[in-house]
């Protein structure tokens, strides 16, 4: 697989960075179409956003990872003030009294792979090719840097309404429980940022270029549509798990997830076989039958047969006709360790993981 | 009960009678630039052939694109100003974001954001100011704006506050007109935001179109009730649309598809639908269109109300020939020139429909087809455009007929991407037939909390008992009624279990007949 290296974003890039976006979102992480907006609104003003690999920083420059924090439903309907990245950032920059040099993804898929490009263009700052998760995950401290060892806070979170908070916790759990419980008092959905880094720390654990990624897998969705499924299998090393048509889905929320069962049956060379899919948030287990097709951390996308677009858990309905496939992450998150934090057993799930 | 549909399209009117189940007559008129003319002469045309005096008629039933046209051509657009209920939030996607320049400039693009809007749990985000509200109303019509339209945050989940604003404005504002977010689009503030604005910007050509309406009926004089046909395929009294124009948007390929599958009698197909001018590929699954996903693309705009999912290519009976190198069939088509221009009615230009005569699919005009070298290779590129938009219409491999529909129907191949092709009797006039066939819906949309005391199953039971009155209210026949689509969203970051049950039902009209 040759990726083009990513330097600059402009107003053209931005669809297929959301595009992307929303593949490696597994199904969660929420529509980057909001995302995008936000961005294009702030890039008419700045120009763009210079994206940089990390080699160019020095150790010791603090690198500030961006999120948006809540249900990305909220976020379709309450869109942000647009002035929360200026109060949020000076407030982390007082805590560490250190100016930021870089902005970073936590998390490269759905909505968080375009909310960091707002931050960076309104205060001018250049963003790093990279990620903390290579995908999304639900919960705060589904992160590399925890692997790491390295602290979510000290944490600083905004609303739209000009509250803000910042936190300092005794591990990375306590800090998405605190977090979680303020998002839901904000209304839903918050603009925060957390892990704050050292360059040093970042080349230690950073996802490198997920950001050339996602811009490269929506330049192939943009241009193969419904065939670009083919494509992303063979370039990113994935499989072609299921082609079914939607035949239900059920939901539930518990404790704020949004979770569920999509249930497929199958088409073209599936015919005659089914599958489902278990969701919290994101895509997390596909089975057919007692099979397991692929578990969480690997990815499970869901693309639109008749458009090629990736499909979210949110928005998944009856009657669709879909191809899943199975992408595999990144080798960070194999580990014994890794998987306790992100397995299939972590969300509930009496199965183990292995590897697509 | 005798019912006449009609359908305006882009390059015919095309009118039917019918009794019951049964197809009495109709006829096919070209598409006058008034619209109305056309209109007038495919019903007389149709009544005449169906032998129906017009005292007869117990229901008169309209498909028309007046309103989609108006918006593709950026014409009979008022000046409409939105105001959006959500400061402190909203800023950061101002309304407009992402729409076509040439429609902002036809429509003004003048804005305000005031406070208001509710969080997702109901709470306000702000209070409404009457005040604040009412000077941005009137700085909107100081810059012109004729049309309001007011969209607020979390409007599914509690539709009072527009409410409260369109009661402060009406009383405040003599003779504004106000469309409500609310009524119109589902999620997505800014997609339900943009059908509001469409919505209000079409509201003065709605007044125009529905009164000339009305004057069409004297003049024919067909005292009967007038209904219009909706995105979904039901109907919609004249009195909405006025109100709600954009609700009939997408009814042209969603009244060919119901009206192919009720001539073929094939509740599960696909459809072709041929013009003059463009092919429609769709498909209908239980005797409805399916439906685009959560959102579509109306004019180049994002919006988010249901419209079924059809694919378009610019061929037709009168899509234009080049027969020599580099071959090319259409987009450019003579529309409802085809009589006069076609080859096989001694015209000057080569169409589609030449080449289908000379291929020998159907018998049309009264010169012989000409004789073309390269006719086998044109017939192929034909047969590829429809086949490769058929497959992509496909959502699985099962082998299901396609029904091909509409005047240029006749050039379609016996078998397309493999499946094969059924044109049903009348199926030129098969938008028509979707129109004078069209139901009475219900649509009830609900939260629900899901307990100890109630599950999943029993919820949608019972908004599906809701939505069965609502339609019988509307003067559906009860004995008729069926659930078309019933979809469960859970809201997250609620106490409990929280669904919005949505839940349409359709029957079949029942009005006492002459």
């Amino acid at each position: 697989m040759s990726v083009k290296k990513l330097t600059f974003v402009d107003k053209k890039s931005l669809n297929a960075i959301a595009l992307g976006g929303a593949v490696l979102g597994s199904g969660g992480g929420g529509d980057p179409y909001v995302g995008r907006l936000m961005t294009q609104q702030s890039i008419e003003k700045s120009g763009g956003v210079k994206v940089i690999d990390i080699e160019s920083l020095p150790d010791d420059a603090l690198i500030l990872p961006i999120a948006m924090m809540g249900a990305p439903t909220v976020m379709v309907e309450k869109f942000p003030s647009g002035n929360e990245f200026a109060q949020l950032i000076p407030m982390i920059e007082k805590m560490l009294t250190k100016p930021v040099s870089a902005i970073l993804c936590a998390e490269a898929g759905g909505l968080n792979s375009t909310i960091p490009f707002v931050a960076a263009s309104k205060l001018g700052l250049p963003i790093i090719d990279g990620d903390a998760m290579g995908r999304a995950f639900p919960e705060l401290q589904m992160v590399t840097f925890t692997l790491g060892g390295i602290s979510a806070t000290p944490m600083a979170m905004v609303d739209e309404k000009g509250n803000g908070c910042t936190f300092d916790t005794i591990s990375n759990v306590w800090t998405e429980k605190l977090a979680r419980a303020i998002t839901i008092q904000m209304g839903g959905s918050a603009m925060c940022s957390l892990y704050p880094v050292t360059a040093k720390e970042c080349k230690d654990y950073l996802i490198r270029g997920s950001l050339s990624l996602i811009h490269h897998i929506g330049n192939i969705i943009e241009k193969h549509s419904f065939n670009a499924y083919e494509i992303l299998v063979k370039e990113l090393n994935g499989k072609h798990l299921f082609q079914g048509r939607v035949r239900d889905v059920e939901r539930r929320t518990e404790g704020g997830w949004n979770r569920g069962i999509v249930k497929l049956e199958g088409i073209d060379e599936f015919v005659n076989r089914d599958a489902k899919i278990d969701f919290q948030n994101e895509f997390l287990v596909a089975m057919e039958g007692d099979t397991v097709l692929a578990t969480t951390p690997d990815l499970i996308c869901v693309f639109d047969s008749n458009t090629g677009a990736p499909v979210t858990a949110e928005t998944i309905k009856y009657g669709l006709a879909v191809n899943v496939l199975g992408l595999p992450c990144n080798p960070i998150w194999q580990s014994k360790e890794a998987l306790d934090m992100i397995g299939p057993r972590y969300f509930k799930y009496d199965i183990d993981y292995k590897p697509l | 009960m005798i019912r006449v549909g009609v359908d305006v399209g882009g390059t015919n009117t095309d009118a039917v009678v019918m009794e019951g189940k049964k197809y009495l007559g109709g006829t096919k008129c070209p598409t006058t630039p008034d619209i109305l003319t056309g209109v007038e002469n495919s019903i007389r045309g149709a009544l005449t052939e169906a032998k129906i005096n017009p005292s007869k008629v117990d229901v008169l039933i309209v498909g028309t694109t007046h309103f989609v046209n108006a918006l593709v051509q950026r014409v009979n657009l008022a000046n409409t100003g939105l105001i959006r209920l959500c400061l402190p939030s909203g800023s950061s996607i101002l309304p407009f974001t992402d729409w076509p320049k040439s429609l902002i400039d036809g429509m003004g693009g003048s804005y305000r954001l005031i406070k208001g809007g509710y969080e997702m749990d109901g709470s306000e985000i702000s209070q409404l100011d009457p005040d604040e509200l009412i000077n941005a109303a009137k700085e909107l019509s100081n810059l012109g704006c004729k049309q309001i339209a007011i969209s607020s945050v979390f409007a599914t989940v509690r539709g009072d506050m527009e409410q409260e604003a369109f009661e402060t404005l009406t009383k405040a504002i003599p003779n504004i007109s106000i469309t409500l977010s609310k009524s119109i689009g589902g999620m997505g503030l800014l997609e339900r935001e943009n059908a509001a604005i469409i919505n209000a910007s079409l509201k003065p050509l709605a007044n125009e179109v529905i009164d000339s309406f009305k004057l069409l009926q004297n003049n024919l004089k067909l005292s009967c009730p007038m209904f219009f046909t909706r995105n979904d395929g039901t109907l919609i009294e004249a009195a909405e649309v006025i109100e709600l124009p954009v609700l009939t948007f997408a009814c042209g390929p969603t009244n060919s598809m119901r009206g192919a599958a009720f001539l073929s009698g094939l509740d599960n197909a696909l459809v072709v639908d041929v013009g003059g001018t463009t092919t429609d590929v769709g498909e209908v699954q239980d005797g409805f269109p399916r439906l685009a996903g959560t959102s579509v693309m109306v004019a180049d705009v994002r919006t988010n109300f249901s419209m079924p999912d059809v694919i378009s290519i610019g061929l037709g009976g009168g899509s234009i020939v080049s027969s020599e190198d580099p071959l090319s069939i259409g987009p450019v088509s003579v529309g409802h020139e085809l009589p006069q221009r076609a080859k096989v009615f001694n015209g000057d230009t080569l169409t589609a429909t030449d080449l289908a005569v000379a291929a020998g699919r159907c018998k049309i005009g009264d010169k012989k087809a000409p004789s073309l070298t390269s006719l086998d290779k044109l017939i192929e590129i034909m047969d590829k455009m429809i086949a490769d938009k058929v497959a992509r219409a496909r959502t699985s491999n099962k082998v299901i007929p396609v029904i091909g529909v509409g005047g240029g129907s006749v050039m379609m191949p016996s078998k397309v991407d493999g499946l094969e092709v059924i044109c049903p009797p009348h199926n030129d006039l098969a938008n028509a037939v979707g129109a004078a066939i069209a139901q009475v819906s219900g649509q009830v949309s609900r939260v629900v909390l899901v307990d100890d005391n109630i599950d999943r199953d029993s919820a949608i039971k019972e908004v599906t008992e809701e939505a069965k009155k609502l339609a019988v209210e509307r003067h559906a026949d009860p004995k008729t009624i069926s659930v078309l689509t019933v979809s469960d969203m859970p809201l997250s970051y609620l106490p409990g279990n929280n669904l919005l049950i949505n839940v349409t039902v359709v029957g079949d009209l029942l009005l006492e007949t002459n």
